[in-house]
């Protein structure tokens, strides 16, 4: 050790390249297990980045993203008079906003009733089940959604047997139902998976809390309301800004299963656009520029998001 | 001393129990679903009428399905697909996370800023699709594999796992003679199970239900994993290209195009749901670390 702080002495005099150089050797290995993730990060991260710049281009797949003649804010242009720009915008932000609407708060009510459970073996029991869904595919979930919202499905049995429809309905072919479907279907998948955070968050209150407020009396609604949810409001603050800010997303895998084209006017959302303009119509400048619209609109959402619930709850992300 | 519960408790008591359980079951029955239809006679069930039990069952669906050379070699691809990523990204992700954690790494702000960007900036869909061609992954077992090996947030799940262990144990390894990989492979990674469980089930999962990257970064059916094969079966009106390789022909068994897509579909998502209630207590502890740090 001490013929090693010498050693350093001694360097820290020599000029700042050799230092560097020593110190570099000193930790090769770390750095060996560095410099792989910065080389990956900058192939797979960074390139993809600086490729945005053909969304400002008219770009040649034999010239590459450097030498394709630029045409500046062309693409842009086009987008903002597509004809199905608006119809875009509205799809959207409308599932987002009602899947925000539903899907949200439904997840927090959820963790919270499992709480007031006095099994702890059927608490556990629910809890597994509930992650299920988490886990199936939406391949698979699509397959099931396709078969029983047929003419000839579930669905239409079942509502037909006691009386709600005089007659069956294609579902999937009919826009006005495509919002409802993505809707009710990510909130079945994902409710159980998205209460674990709230679940853990519960899991952390000190139960001094709930024996305090017993002996004063308070009720189960009480304690609910006035210990459960003040305590994990923190948890639900953030939750909350990282859902504002994918307001854009309008989760890809299950939108491009359910899709077809009849009910193309109500699942056509941006980022299913961006894959129909680039990979199926080969317009890449055009489908990066769509795909860069939507990357500032979600970012000026998450700064806002995060700098209004700061305001109000004094909780942020950064 | 014992609080009684008041009337109104027991009746919440009976609301919550009943919910709980009508959401046990809306959870639980669409998977049961195709669990019996798979197993029941095609044609028997397009008539209708089966909700809870097989009616006419038979494994013939299953023999159909497993006779077909497409659908096995596409499990194998996501099996495949499925252990050597996720072995990769846990191994290679762990790495990065723990060299990028320790305070004398040089560069270590910079490369941690160069992360964190990433996890608010990307350069899309379009960009990342001309990466991959022009890399020559296109259409290679490899797009799976390369790409899929790092993520930063899962960095970050590391790191704060990382950060929890005794110090003392790497600077006595240290001292002991042992490099930073030393280190990093016998001592950090033996005492991170749970982390590595975490991530590996996150992994694995998206690895195994991922269909998207083999709809656009794969041409050749060979290489196509499960779910993109299920995909096209059922984004296409009519999937007889299955049916047609029912041997013995059609007439003679009672499979049908959707009998099939449901025995695909139990295959597809069996492995998945067998892993994750023995996770389960891991991937909780995971996700807490995730939404604090991340």
């Amino acid at each position: 050790m001490e013929s090693a702080i010498s050693a350093n002495r001694q360097h820290s005099r020599q000029n700042g390249f050799r230092r560097f150089l020593h110190k570099l050797n000193e930790q090769k290995y770390l750095q060996a297990m560095a410099i792989p993730g910065v080389i990956w990060m900058i192939i797979f991260n960074y390139i993809p980045m600086y490729g945005i710049i053909i969304a400002f281009k008219e770009y040649d797949i034999t010239l590459g993203f450097n030498k394709s003649p630029w045409i500046g804010l062309t693409n842009f242009k086009e987008f903002f008079s597509d004809e199905r720009f608006w119809l875009i915008i509205k799809n959207t932000v409308g599932i987002s906003f009602f899947k925000l609407l539903v899907g949200f708060p439904l997840p927090i009510l959820f963790a919270v009733l499992l709480n007031e459970l006095a099994s702890v073996r059927f608490k556990r029991a629910v809890q597994t089940i509930s992650y299920l869904p988490h886990f199936i595919s939406w391949v698979v979930l699509g397959g099931i959604l396709m078969n029983w919202l047929s003419e000839t499905g579930l669905i239409n049995i079942i509502l037909t047997k006691i009386g709600i429809l005089k007659q069956p309905i294609a579902f999937l072919a009919e826009p006005k139902y495509f919002w409802g479907i993505a809707v009710i279907s990510e909130v079945w998948k994902e409710l159980g998976w998205n209460a674990i955070i709230y679940l853990a968050a519960i899991a952390g209150i000190d139960p001094e809390l709930y024996e305090a407020a017993t002996v004063d009396g308070a009720g189960r609604f009480t304690k609910m309301f006035k210990i459960t949810i003040p305590c994990i409001s923190g948890t639900i603050a953030i939750m909350f800004i990282l859902a504002v800010s994918g307001l854009m997303n309008s989760n890809f895998d299950q939108i491009f299963v359910l899709r077809n084209p009849l009910n193309a006017d109500a699942s056509d959302v941006i980022d299913i656009y961006v894959y129909r303009m680039g990979i199926e119509a080969f317009r890449f400048s055009y489908a990066t520029a769509i795909g860069l619209f939507k990357s500032i609109i979600a970012l000026i959402l998450l700064l806002t998001a995060n700098g209004v619930t700061k305001k109000l709850t004094d909780k942020s992300l950064f | 001393m014992k609080i009684k519960s008041s009337f109104g408790d027991k009746i919440f008591n009976v609301f919550n129990v009943t919910l709980m359980l009508i959401i046990c079951f809306l959870t639980l029955y669409p998977v049961w679903y195709i669990i019996v239809y798979s197993f029941n006679e095609g044609k028997d069930a397009m008539l209708g009428g089966i909700y809870f039990w097989p009616r006419k069952f038979t494994l013939d669906n299953y023999k159909t399905v497993f006779s077909n050379s497409d659908i096995t070699t596409a499990f194998m691809v996501t099996v495949a697909r499925t252990v050597i990523t996720t072995t990769l990204h846990v191994f290679f992700t762990a790495m990065v996370a723990y060299a990028f954690l320790r305070k004398e790494l040089m560069g270590r702000k910079i490369y941690m800023a160069m992360g964190t960007i990433t996890l608010f900036f990307g350069g899309g869909l379009i960009p990342y699709f001309l990466l991959i061609k022009s890399l020559g992954l296109y259409n290679t077992f490899w797009v799976y594999v390369i790409p899929g090996m790092f993520n930063f947030y899962n960095l970050i799940i590391f790191q704060a796992f990382f950060r929890e262990l005794p110090i003392e144990l790497e600077e006595s390894a240290k001292i002991d003679g042992a490099n930073d990989f030393v280190i990093f492979t016998r001592i950090i990674l033996p005492l991170s199970t749970p982390v590595l469980a975490t991530i590996a089930l996150f992994v694995g999962v998206y690895n195994w239900n991922d269909y998207f990257m083999g709809v656009i970064f794969i041409n050749n059916p060979k290489l196509q994993p499960i779910q993109t094969f299920l995909y096209k079966v059922i984004a296409q009106v009519t999937s007889n290209q299955m049916l047609a390789y029912a041997p013995g022909g059609i007439a003679t068994r009672n499979v049908t195009s959707q009998s099939l897509k449901m025995a695909t579909m139990v295959i597809t998502t069996l492995p998945i749901v067998c892993v994750y209630p023995f996770l389960q207590k891991y991937f909780v502890k995971g996700l807490l670390i995730g939404a604090i740090k991340g």
